[in-house]
């Protein structure tokens, strides 16, 4: 076999894997947030399906599937069917280009834990340089999916929804994209490998901590919470308003493409916000165990991570009440874009005096 | 080879997409068509071996400003156009035109011997920090008087789009 096929074949099992165990977590995403919002609540979220209804995003699952597929007629047909496509495709790519952890070893057999990742020249992983921009990149393409299912539905609530998510959505790329400026200036690099090589060590060499990157922290957080169209800032689907926002006209699978898109762009925001704030996949790893445990051993603490942030997010969502339109836009351009460029300016000069 | 598949996939795209922007009489096809032609060109820079400037190219093109093409025209409902028939003056001036500007850059290109190397895939020498050093080293005047040009056109928004006082 040549060094293409052996490529292809490894890679194609690491596409296999990542969204398997990427819709796994999805799934149980919503599973542990009905159970974790239900005990906020003083009751007990889903409980029948299975012991402690761990079974039951299986059958919500199957009740997905099994639905009627409802195309209503007054609808644009072609870009009605396109828009969940477009969501979930962005939202699985974007997944692509985080590295999960530093090498896997099999025996004699070597490979990053990324599907982007190669073996360098030196034997240590190398990914895209600007990984980082990729993933801004995709994520921005994923809006069209909400605001064209907004449009495309051909009702008053979905546009209005859409509208409003097209809106939040480019209003708040900006100080997401200016919240990780600071980080790439302490790194110097796009590439998400090596920002968490740079932040190698205990804890207090993280961004966060060592980078004085708390003000970026949380501005990435908010913004995140808004690109993901998260409670505090669940305008485009306030059911109080709107009915259900931009997929107010769709039914099964379809529906459950845009619950599906939302809640890994959740798991991907969480996987950056752990890559470029929280040290990545760093942790102590016992050196008496076998290769290959050792090697799985780093992206036990970046699931970690990723959960952590997962459930902040639910607790969010269980603490917070929504937003005000217009406070929406304000908060953002108002106060969050003018922090940002201050947080730049600060770190800009912090490196600059120190080099 | 393989380079030559991609490049004619993603040119293929481009002038798909630029001919089906013109025939298609609904203006958010035609906004559709333009961010399959910018993101195509975004594949073409990543072919140059320009990863930033292919990135950037989605980033601010097809995710930025068409997400702003796209709202203008779901904000204002904007219905299916009718096609004119055509005027006389594109038809005799539009063509030739056409034909004069594909010779001239061709004659360019060919002339230039800038580009006689071909670039491996993967090879990749558009980083990030060689474009930062190119904007603010011998860059830097074009560089900022463009970002003066930027400024006064938001100044110019803002100043047309602020509320009328009373």
């Amino acid at each position: 076999m040549g060094a293409v096929v052996i490529f292809l074949l490894v890679s194609l099992i690491k596409v296999a894997v990542v969204i398997g165990v990427l819709l796994t977590i999805v799934a149980y995403t919503v599973c542990l947030e009905r159970k974790v919002v239900g005990r906020m609540q003083n009751r007990w979220g889903p409980t029948r399906v299975g012991p402690f209804g761990l079974l039951q995003p299986l059958a919500d699952g199957l009740k997905f599937i099994l639905k009627e597929d409802l195309l209503p007629p007054h609808v644009n047909r072609p870009l009605f069917i396109l828009a969940p496509m477009l969501a979930l495709t962005m939202a699985l790519i974007s997944i692509s280009i985080v590295p999960f952890g530093g090498m896997l070893t099999i025996g004699h057999f070597t490979t990053p834990l990324q599907i982007t990742g190669i073996l360098g020249a030196n034997g240590q992983p190398v990914d895209i340089n600007i990984g980082l921009l990729i993933i801004l990149g995709v994520t921005s393409i994923g809006v069209y999916g909400v605001a064209l299912a907004g449009w495309s539905s051909n009702s008053k609530y979905s546009l209005l929804g859409g509208l409003r998510a097209s809106a939040q959505m480019v209003s708040y790329e900006v100080s997401l994209g200016l919240s990780l400026v600071g980080v790439l200036i302490l790194t110097g690099s796009f590439s998400l490998r090596e920002i968490v090589n740079h932040q190698s060590g205990a804890f207090w060499h993280w961004n966060i901590f060592g980078g004085f990157q708390f003000i970026a922290f949380f501005i990435y957080l908010i913004a995140a919470y808004a690109e993901t169209n998260r409670i505090p800032f669940d305008l485009p689907e306030a059911e109080t308003e709107l009915v259900a926002g931009y997929h107010t006209e769709y039914s099964s699978m379809k529906f459950a493409m845009f619950f599906m898109a939302e809640y890994s762009n959740m798991v991907t925001v969480a996987c950056i916000a752990s890559i470029l704030f929280l040290g990545g996949w760093s942790g102590p790893i016992p050196h008496f165990l076998p290769a290959i445990v050792q090697s799985l051993v780093p992206i036990g603490y970046f699931l970690l991570r990723v959960v952590f942030f997962l459930f902040v997010y639910i607790w969010v969502r269980g603490t917070l009440p929504r937003f005000r339109y217009d406070q929406l836009m304000a908060f953002s351009w108002k106060f969050l874009l003018p922090l940002s460029l201050a947080n730049i300016m600060i770190t800009a000069l912090v490196v600059a005096l120190r080099s | 080879m393989l380079h030559e598949i991609l490049f004619f996939i993603f040119a293929a795209g481009c002038v798909a997409g630029a001919i089906n922007l013109l025939a298609q009489k609904h203006p958010i096809n035609s906004a559709l068509s333009l961010i399959v032609v910018m993101a195509s060109l975004a594949g073409i820079f990543l072919l140059m071996g320009a990863e930033f400037v292919g990135a950037i190219q989605v980033i601010i093109y097809a995710g930025a400003i068409m997400v702003l093409f796209v709202f203008v025209i779901m904000l204002l409902n904007a219905g299916v156009e009718e096609h004119t028939k055509g005027s006389k003056i594109a038809l005799i001036l539009g063509i030739p035109g056409a034909a004069v500007v594909a010779i001239l850059v061709t004659w360019i290109l060919l002339r230039s011997q800038q580009s006689a190397a071909p670039i491996a895939i993967g090879q990749l020498h558009g980083t990030g920090a060689d474009i930062g050093r190119l904007l603010f080293g011998p860059f830097l005047l074009p560089f900022e008087v463009t970002s003066v040009l930027v400024l006064i056109a938001i100044m110019g928004a803002v100043v047309l789009s602020r509320r009328e006082e009373p």
